[in-house]
C-alpha cells in the first residue's frame, strides 16, 4: 500500500514536466508580442521593452525559456506575472476561496445527490423517482449561467436573501449561493448515478440474503445497499472534487468571486504567460492528489481492489 | 392432483404428528409483468414436519423457489400471494406484518441460497455477516459465538477466517459460510434453494452431508429445492415434483422413484442423469450390457483409427506475484490420450483440474508450452496460418454457456451462416439451403432462422451452439461443458441429439465435464484429470468398475443418489 502511494506520487513527475511544457508551448506560440500586453495602449519606449524582455527571458529561444522557468518552479520560485506582483503570492490568495467554494459544493451535491438518489431508487417507477428524475434532466440540459444568473436575480437581486455577488471576504454566507449553483449540475448526476446504482443493488442475490437473515429493513438497505451502491458514486465525487478546485470561470465569474477561476480568465485575457502556465500547473497537480485520493477511497470502499 | 396430496398425508411419518411446521395450503402466486399478470404458482400444496426434509424438484421455472421464497415473505416487488394460505407452526402468515415477517426470518425459519458466489456482500467482512445475524436475532454475538458458528458449519480455522472477505473464500468455504448463517439462529425451518448447485461434486457432497449432520443434530426441518431428481430422492423423506407451477407429485421419495405416476415425473425419472447413471450401475450388476442399456440402435463405428493424439502436453501459465516478480503455475501437466474416430471420449475433473485448459489447447485457441496435439497425424502446434485456418474447419467447439456464446445482435441464420460465410463455401443460395438442413438436424423449425437468442430458450440456444459447430461439417467437436448450464430434461434431450448425429455423421467428440452422471450415458472412453494431471483413462467401464485412484472413487461417490439402490427396470 505505502509503496503504492509512492509510485503515484513518483508518477506525478512526468505528468508536471508533461502539462508544464505543452501549457508553456501554447503560451509561446501566442500571436502578438507579450510585452505589449504590458504596455498597454499607449506603448512603451524600445528601451523598455528591451528590459521587460530581458527581464521576463523572452528574448531567448523556447527551450532556454522552459528551462529557465523550470528551474524557477524546482527553487520555488514562480517568478512574478506581468503586474509584476509574485505568482505564488497571488495562488495563495485566491486558492482558499476557491477550495472553500468548491467544498460546498460538494458537500451540498453529494448529501442532496445521495439522499434523493436513494428514495429515488427505493421507490423506483413512483411519482418521487418521476419528478426527480425530469427534475434532474431539467438541471443537466439548462446551461449553467441560465441557472446562475437566474438564482442570483431570484434570490439575491428579488428576494434578497443574500448578497447577489461576493465580497472580498468571501464569506460563508456569501458563497452558498455560488456553491448551491456550482453544485446544481453535479448534483443531478450524482442523484442519477446513486439512483442507478441502488436499483441494480437492491435486487443482488445478497440483499435478499440479508433479509432472509432476519435484519431490519432499515439495516438492510444501509448496511448492504447504499455502502455497495456509494462506490460508482465515490469516483465521480473525488473527480468532480478535482474539477471544482480547479475554480468554475463561469459561476466565479457570475457572482463576481476572486478565486482561481477568474484569476486565470483575467491572465488569459492579458496573455499573462507566466501566470497562465503557473496556474494550469499548479490545477493539474491537484487534480491529480485528488484522483489519487480517489483511489485509496475506492479501495476502502471495495475490500476486493488491493493496490500493490 | 387430489390423489397425490393424500397420498403425502397418509405416510406413516406424517400421520404421527398432529401439527406440521409449515403448511401451504392452494397457494397461489401472481407476478405482474408488462404483460399484465401471471400466475407462477397455483394451487400448491404441501406440508413439512418438524425435523423432517421434504424436498421440491422441478426445472428452472417451474415455480418451485418462488414456493419456498414465499414462505418467508421473499418474493420480488412484483410477485404476492394471490390465493390460499401459509400456515407456520400454526400460525397464518400469509398476510402477517412486515414486522412479524422479519421475527421470524433467521430465528424461525432460515434461508440458505443458491449461488455461494453472489449471496455474501462483497464489502463486508464474514465474520461481520454472521455477527448481524446473531445481533439481529437477539443472540449473543461476541468474536467467540461467531467462530463457533462458523466452524460448526465446518469451516477449518473459523476465528481468522472471520476476518477475511468473501473473495478470498472458495465457492465450498462461501457456501459452508452461508450455511452457518442460515443456521446460526437455529431455525425450526430451513429452506436451502438449490444450495450446492453452483460446486463441484465431490463439494457438493461433502456440504450436503454436513447439512445433512447439522439438521438432524439440531432437529431443524429442511425445505430442500433442487432440480435433481436422484439428489432429492437420496436427501429427503418426502419428495414433492413441481411442473410449470403446479404440484404434480408427492409421496415418500423412494415410491416415487419406482413408481412415478405423472407423465412428467416419469419423463424425470427416466432421464434425470443421476437416477439413470444409477440404474446402469445397478443393471451391470445384474449383468446387463451396458451398450444394451443405452442405445442397443446405434451401433458405434467400428474403425479404429486415431483421430486425435494428445502427448506430454503441457501449458504453464505465468502469475503475476508482488514486486513485479512472477510465478510458475502448471495447469495442464504432461498430458496423453488419444480419441479414436467415431467415439466420445471425456476428461472429467474438478473445477481448476485443467479441463478446459485442455479443450483450449485442443482447439488451437491457446499455444501449448510444450507437448504435441496430433489431429490426423499432423502436428497442430506447427501449423501456419493457412493451414491452421483449415484446421478450425475440422474442429468444432460447443461452449457451456448458450447465453454467451451467441452474439445476441446476430439472428439464427446470421449466426449459423457466418461460419460458412468466413470459410467461403457455397454462394447465398446453397448457405441458405444448408441452414436450413442443420437446423433440421438439431430439430429446429426453421422459422428459428429469423429468431434472435433472446427470443429462445437455453435448451435451443444450445441447439443453434450445434447446428453452427456443424455448418462446416467438423471431424472433431468439443464440447465443454455443453451441458451443464441445461436442466435436466433438456440436458437429456440434447445429449440423445449429440448422440444420434454421432452415428449419423461419424463424430468423434471430446466432452469436457465435472458430470461424471453425464458421462457415464455418453462416453465410451474416460480421462481423469486432478491438478492438471491425468491421473487415471480408460474405457469408461473400466473407470466406473475400478476405480483406480482415491480421486476417481471421490468423483464416483459425490454422483448424487449413491445411496439408492434401483432395480434396472425403472423408467
Amino acid at each position: 500500500m505505502v509503496w503504492y502511494i509512492v509510485r503515484r506520487f513518483l508518477q506525478l513527475i512526468p505528468v508536471f514536466l508533461g502539462a508544464t511544457l505543452l501549457v508553456y508551448f501554447l503560451v509561446f506560440s501566442l500571436p502578438g508580442d507579450a510585452t505589449a500586453a504590458i504596455c498597454g495602449e499607449r506603448g512603451c519606449t524600445p528601451a523598455v521593452v528591451a528590459g521587460l524582455r530581458e527581464q521576463y527571458n523572452l528574448d531567448q529561444p523556447f527551450w532556454i525559456q522552459y528551462l529557465l522557468y523550470l528551474k524557477g518552479v524546482l527553487t520555488f520560485d514562480l517568478g512574478v506575472n506581468f503586474s509584476g506582483r509574485p505568482i505564488a503570492t497571488i495562488i495563495a490568495e485566491v486558492f482558499p476561496t476557491t477550495a472553500k467554494l468548491a467544498v460546498m459544493a460538494l458537500v451540498i451535491e453529494a448529501f442532496f445527490g445521495i439522499v434523493f438518489g436513494l428514495i429515488a431508487g427505493l421507490r423506483k417507477g413512483k411519482i418521487f423517482d418521476s419528478s426527480v428524475l425530469v427534475l434532474s434532466l431539467v438541471v443537466i440540459a439548462v446551461p449553467i449561467f441560465v441557472l446562475g444568473f437566474l438564482m442570483q436575480f431570484l434570490i439575491g437581486v428579488k428576494l434578497q436573501w443574500t448578497n447577489p455577488t461576493v465580497s472580498g471576504n468571501a464569506t460563508f454566507s456569501e458563497l452558498l449561493l455560488p456553491a448551491v449553483v456550482l453544485g446544481l449540475v453535479s448534483f443531478a448526476y450524482v442523484l442519477r448515478l446513486t439512483r442507478t446504482s441502488i436499483i441494480e443493488n437492491v435486487n443482488a442475490d445478497y440483499v435478499r440474503t440479508a433479509t432472509a437473515k432476519g435484519l431490519s429493513r432499515r439495516r438492510v438497505v444501509v448496511v448492504h445497499v447504499l455502502r455497495n451502491s456509494l462506490i460508482p458514486v465515490v469516483t465521480f465525487l473525488g473527480a468532480d472534487l478535482g474539477a471544482l478546485m480547479g475554480g468554475a470561470i463561469v459561476t466565479e465569474g457570475i457572482f463576481n468571486v476572486n478565486g482561481v477561476g477568474n484569476t486565470l480568465y483575467r491572465a488569459v485575457l492579458n496573455g499573462d504567460g507566466p501566470m497562465v502556465v503557473s496556474i494550469v500547473t499548479f490545477l493539474i497537480l491537484i487534480f491529480c492528489l485528488a484522483n489519487l485520493l480517489v483511489d485509496l477511497l475506492y479501495a476502502w470502499l471495495d475490500p476486493r481492489i488491493r493496490y500493490a | 392432483m387430489r390423489d397425490d396430496t393424500t397420498r403425502s398425508s397418509a405416510t406413516p411419518a406424517t400421520s404421527d404428528l398432529p401439527t406440521p411446521l409449515l403448511e401451504l395450503r392452494d397457494l397461489a402466486i401472481t407476478f405482474s409483468t408488462s404483460n399484465g399478470e401471471v400466475e407462477a404458482v397455483r394451487n400448491a400444496h404441501l406440508t413439512v414436519m418438524p425435523g423432517e426434509t421434504v424436498a421440491i424438484v422441478g426445472e428452472s421455472g417451474s415455480g418451485k423457489s418462488t414456493t419456498a421464497l414465499a414462505a418467508i415473505g421473499l418474493l420480488p416487488a412484483n410477485g404476492r400471494v394471490s390465493n390460499g394460505s401459509i400456515i407456520f407452526d400454526g400460525e397464518d402468515i400469509t398476510s402477517a406484518s412486515e414486522k412479524r415477517i422479519v421475527e421470524l426470518r433467521g430465528s424461525s425459519i432460515g434461508m440458505v441460497p443458491q449461488d455461494p458466489m453472489s449471496n455474501l456482500n462483497p464489502v463486508w467482512k464474514i465474520g461481520f455477516q454472521v455477527k448481524e445475524t446473531l445481533k439481529a436475532n437477539g443472540l449473543p454475538s461476541g468474536t467467540q459465538d461467531v467462530a463457533k458458528v462458523l466452524s460448526e458449519a465446518g469451516l477449518p480455522d473459523a476465528e481468522s477466517r472471520a476476518n477475511q472477505y468473501p473473495h478470498e473464500f472458495s465457492g465450498g468455504m462461501r457456501q459452508r459460510a452461508l450455511i452457518a448463517i442460515g443456521l446460526s439462529c437455529r431455525p425450526r425451518l430451513l429452506i436451502a434453494d438449490e444450495p450446492t448447485s453452483a460446486l463441484d461434486v465431490t463439494v457438493q457432497r461433502q456440504i450436503l452431508d454436513h447439512l445433512d449432520t447439522m439438521t438432524e443434530e439440531l432437529g431443524t426441518a429442511v425445505l430442500l429445492i433442487t432440480h435433481d431428481l436422484g439428489l432429492a430422492a437420496e436427501r429427503a423423506h418426502k419428495v414433492i415434483v413441481m411442473y410449470k407451477g403446479q404440484v404434480v407429485e408427492a409421496g415418500p421419495a423412494l415410491e416415487l422413484l419406482t413408481n412415478p405416476r405423472h407423465p412428467y415425473t416419469q419423463k424425470l425419472v427416466a432421464s434425470a442423469p443421476s437416477i439413470a447413471s444409477r440404474r446402469i450401475e445397478s443393471a451391470k450388476r445384474a449383468g446387463i450390457e451396458t451398450r444394451d442399456l443405452l442405445a442397443p440402435a446405434v451401433v458405434k463405428a467400428a474403425s479404429l483409427d486415431t483421430v486425435i493424439e494428445v502427448e506430454d502436453l503441457t501449458k504453464v501459465f505465468k502469475i503475476r506475484g508482488s514486486w513485479g516478480r512472477s510465478t510458475d503455475f502448471t495447469a495442464v501437466d504432461k498430458v496423453s490420450f488419444s480419441i479414436a474416430r467415431g467415439t466420445t471420449t471425456a476428461v472429467v475433473g474438478e473445477s481448476g483440474s485443467g479441463k478446459s485448459t485442455v479443450a483450449k489447447l485442443v482447439l488451437g485457441l491457446d499455444g501449448a508450452t510444450s507437448g504435441s496435439i496430433r489431429f490426423d497425424g499432423v502436428d497442430i502446434t506447427t501449423l501456419g496460418r493457412k493451414e491452421m485456418f483449415d484446421f478450425r474447419r475440422r474442429v468444432q467447439p460447443i461452449f457451456q454457456d448458450p447465453y454467451g456464446s451467441l452474439d445476441p445482435m446476430y439472428n439464427i441464420y446470421r449466426t449459423i451462416e457466418e461460419p460458412l460465410r468466413v470459410h467461403g463455401i457455397g454462394n447465398a443460395r446453397s448457405r441458405e439451403k444448408k441452414v436450413r438442413e442443420l437446423l433440421d438436424q438439431v430439430a429446429l423449425p426453421s422459422a428459428t432462422m429469423q429468431r434472435f437468442p433472446n427470443e429462445l430458450s437455453g435448451g435451443q440456444r444450445q441447439r443453434v451452439a450445434i447446428a453452427r459447430a456443424l455448418a462446416l461439417d467438423p471431424e472433431v467437436v468439443i464440447c465443454d461443458e455443453a451441458v451443464s448450464a441445461l436442466d435436466v430434461l433438456v440436458q437429456a434431450q440434447i445429449l440423445n441429439l449429440l448422440a444420434d448425429l454421432q452415428s449419423d455423421l461419424g463424430l468423434s467428440y471430446l466432452f469436457i465435464t465435472h458430470d461424471l452422471a453425464v458421462v457415464r450415458q455418453i462416453a465410451d472412453h474416460v480421462a481423469v484429470m486432478e491438478k492438471g494431471k491425468l491421473v487415471e483413462q480408460g474405457t469408461t467401464d473400466e473407470v466406473f468398475d475400478n476405480p483406480g485412484t482415491a480421486y476417481t472413487q471421490a468423483l464416483l461417490a459425490a454422483i448424487p443418489g449413491a445411496g439408492l439402490v434401483l432395480p434396472p427396470e425403472v423408467a
